[in-house]
């Protein structure tokens, strides 16, 4: 088959062979054709993405010879676009338009990248489904009566069916990599501070990071590398040189050190989730590397519990802006109401019932008599889970471990919300830490008689995003899974 | 890892505390009205998620330093050199209401007496 790395693309673009505008006009029927069945985008930016391409094609500078020169992205709808929409698939921000936009999609506009539309997710990135969205869910490509994982599924849909070159996400406690690992694709969570959040509309102000979703751990590579740096105007973006991704890419690492916790193969996971992870272990170990014996991750478990006062107790002060003042739904008073009603009122009407739930949740681990029990208590647990990490990757390189304990799950079958919480056992800690993670597909399980992609979560120190693409593109090089796609 | 000890504060711990008047009380602070029927829901769904969150206090947390960020901030200072602010007109693009160059809001004083 021809070479899965879309970004391949870029270099026809670059040399004239081939047209950003007629590529693009491809990517706009497709979507056409497929978006009501699969729901992957809030909105089609149909004007401005033939425009972009336009650009490009007319472009002799840095447009045109950029790293994704005509390369089609999807952006997740909590990101800030200057074109279209910012809803955040919530009825709070519905009919938003961003007076700015993100700084991501800045750097993927003057790297030549052409976006084609705002894609789904849970309401304010909260949820691991994407059936929280406030315009219905979206659908798995490999089996449309499955979720696609969330909270950015519109994006994982999108990539995996085509309807995309690549596309952004947001990740606050898996959000890239289990809709990644869902739907088949490769998922990446930057450091914390390594990929600006200037745009971003915040949920969990310590946990969130933005990173690609995408076919192949190239494309991961080429997006990580024009989003990541410095930006003066995200005050907690790291300033720390960004590493040459795509150019130290195809250099395998020697010598690598893949540890496998104890705690990741647990007996709760689907077992065919388990039996990917030992044979990507053998993958690694006939690549040369070392299987680390003995590395042990004990407050794995503890994670959900830790997430569920950080995340909450961050999302309810952010969402506190959502006021129906300034801008967002705004309730009609009835005679006599005051203020506090318009608050009141606003935020019930606007919030669908997760975000309600976190914002309770969150107000009361910080209310007043409660803040030590939980909230001091969850930020103590924090830094010994981040302690943990610490030590373990004084043995390894890299942690390996499955990226979600079962493949796609079906519509409607986690409603107990602490049910769905637990789905993201293997993903928060990565958050809480700030560390790095990267899902990869891994294996493939048949259920009712269809094949469901399998993800491996590969986690390494900070800022080692250099080394965690290149063992990613190791096993890449060694299995076909990668080239698997839904039939769409 | 875990221990059976750091139970001080464990009553908060107790998810069984959460009643319906907790949650009304939590409703109010969040700005969120809720009808009698979302109060009984979230009740038993808010119980069930402080449950799962009190296992924390089963770990052994001594007097460990609690991390609030994953990176060591600092403040940034930019210099103080004004640049150009954004258009009015975009700004209240987006709100409800407006009169004139201002955002409209209901009345919040009384006519008299006052609040």
């Amino acid at each position: 088959m021809s070479c899965p790395d879309r970004i391949r693309f870029a270099d026809d673009v670059r040399t004239g062979k081939a047209s950003a505008t007629a590529h693009a006009q491809a990517t706009l029927e497709r979507v056409r054709a497929a978006n009501t069945r699969l729901n992957a985008y809030n909105e089609v930016l149909e004007e401005s993405c033939l425009a972009q391409a336009a650009a490009v094609d007319a472009d002799a500078g840095p447009k045109r010879k950029g790293l994704l020169a005509g390369v089609t992205v999807a952006i997740k709808d909590n990101i800030a676009t200057a074109v279209g929409h910012t809803t955040c698939s919530s009825r709070m921000l519905k009919n938003y338009r961003s007076p700015y936009e993100a700084t991501v999609v800045t750097k993927l506009a003057e790297a030549g990248a052409v976006v084609v539309g705002k894609t789904n997710l849970d309401e304010f990135a909260m949820g691991s489904s994407t059936e929280n969205s406030a315009f219905g869910p979206s659908k798995n490509p490999w089996d449309t009566s499955r979720v696609p994982g969330g909270s950015s599924g519109g994006s994982a849909v999108a990539v995996a069916a085509g309807l995309c070159d690549v596309a952004l996400g947001s990740d606050t406690g898996g959000s890239i990599r289990q809709p990644a690992s869902l739907c088949g694709i490769v998922g990446l969570k930057p450091t914390y501070g390594r990929v600006s959040r200037y745009g971003l509309v915040a949920f969990g102000s310590s946990l969130d990071q933005i990173g690609p979703l995408t076919q192949t751990v190239r494309d991961s590579a080429a997006v990580l590398q024009v989003i990541a740096g410095h930006d003066p105007r995200d005050s907690t973006s790291a300033d720390i040189p960004v590493d040459d991704y795509l150019g130290e890419l195809d250099v395998p690492v020697r010598g690598l050190r893949v540890g496998i916790p104890a705690e990741y193969l647990s007996d709760a996971n689907d077992p065919r989730v388990n039996t990917a992870v030992r044979e990507a272990a053998e993958v690694y170990r006939k690549l040369g590397a070392t299987i680390v014996e003995g590395i042990h991750l004990p407050l794995t478990d503890i994670g959900i519990s830790t997430y569920y006062v950080i995340a909450p107790a961050e999302a309810s002060s952010n969402l506190a802006r959502f006021d129906g003042i300034r801008y967002g739904h705004r309730a009609e008073l009835a005679a006599g109401e005051d203020l506090f009603d318009l608050y009141a009122k606003s935020r019930a009407e606007g919030f669908g019932p997760e975000v309600q739930r976190r914002i309770m949740i969150g107000t009361y681990v910080l209310s007043s008599g409660y803040y030590d029990a939980y909230y001091k208590r969850a930020l103590q647990v924090r830094r010994l889970i981040k302690d943990e990490f610490d030590r373990a990757f004084e043995r390894c390189d890299i942690l390996l471990g499955p990226t979600a304990p079962t493949p796609a799950f079906s519509m409607g079958g986690k409603s107990d919300p602490l049910a769905m919480y637990l789905c993201d056992v293997y993903t928060v800690n990565t958050n809480i830490a700030g560390i790095p993670g990267i899902s990869i597909q891994g294996g493939m399980a048949k259920e009712n008689g269809v094949e469901l992609p399998i993800g491996l979560q590969l986690q390494a120190k900070p800022f080692a995003e250099s080394l965690l693409l290149r063992a990613a593109r190791m096993f890449e090089t060694a299995t076909l899974w990668h080239t698997m796609k839904p039939s769409v | 890892m875990t221990s059976g000890s750091g139970h001080s504060g464990a009553d908060a711990h107790e998810s069984g505390g959460l009643d319906l008047d907790a949650v009304r009380h939590v409703a109010k602070l969040a700005r969120l009205r809720l009808s009698e029927s979302d109060v009984e829901r979230y009740c038993g769904q808010l119980r069930s998620i402080l449950g799962h969150i009190s296992k924390l206090n089963e770990v052994d947390v001594g007097d460990v330093e609690p991390m609030a960020h994953p990176l060591p901030l600092n403040n940034r200072l930019a210099e103080d050199v004004p640049s150009e602010s954004m258009p009015l007109e975009h700004l209240l693009r987006n709100a409800p209401a407006t009169e004139g160059r201002y955002l409209a809001v209901p009345k919040v004083l009384a006519d008299a007496g006052g609040a």
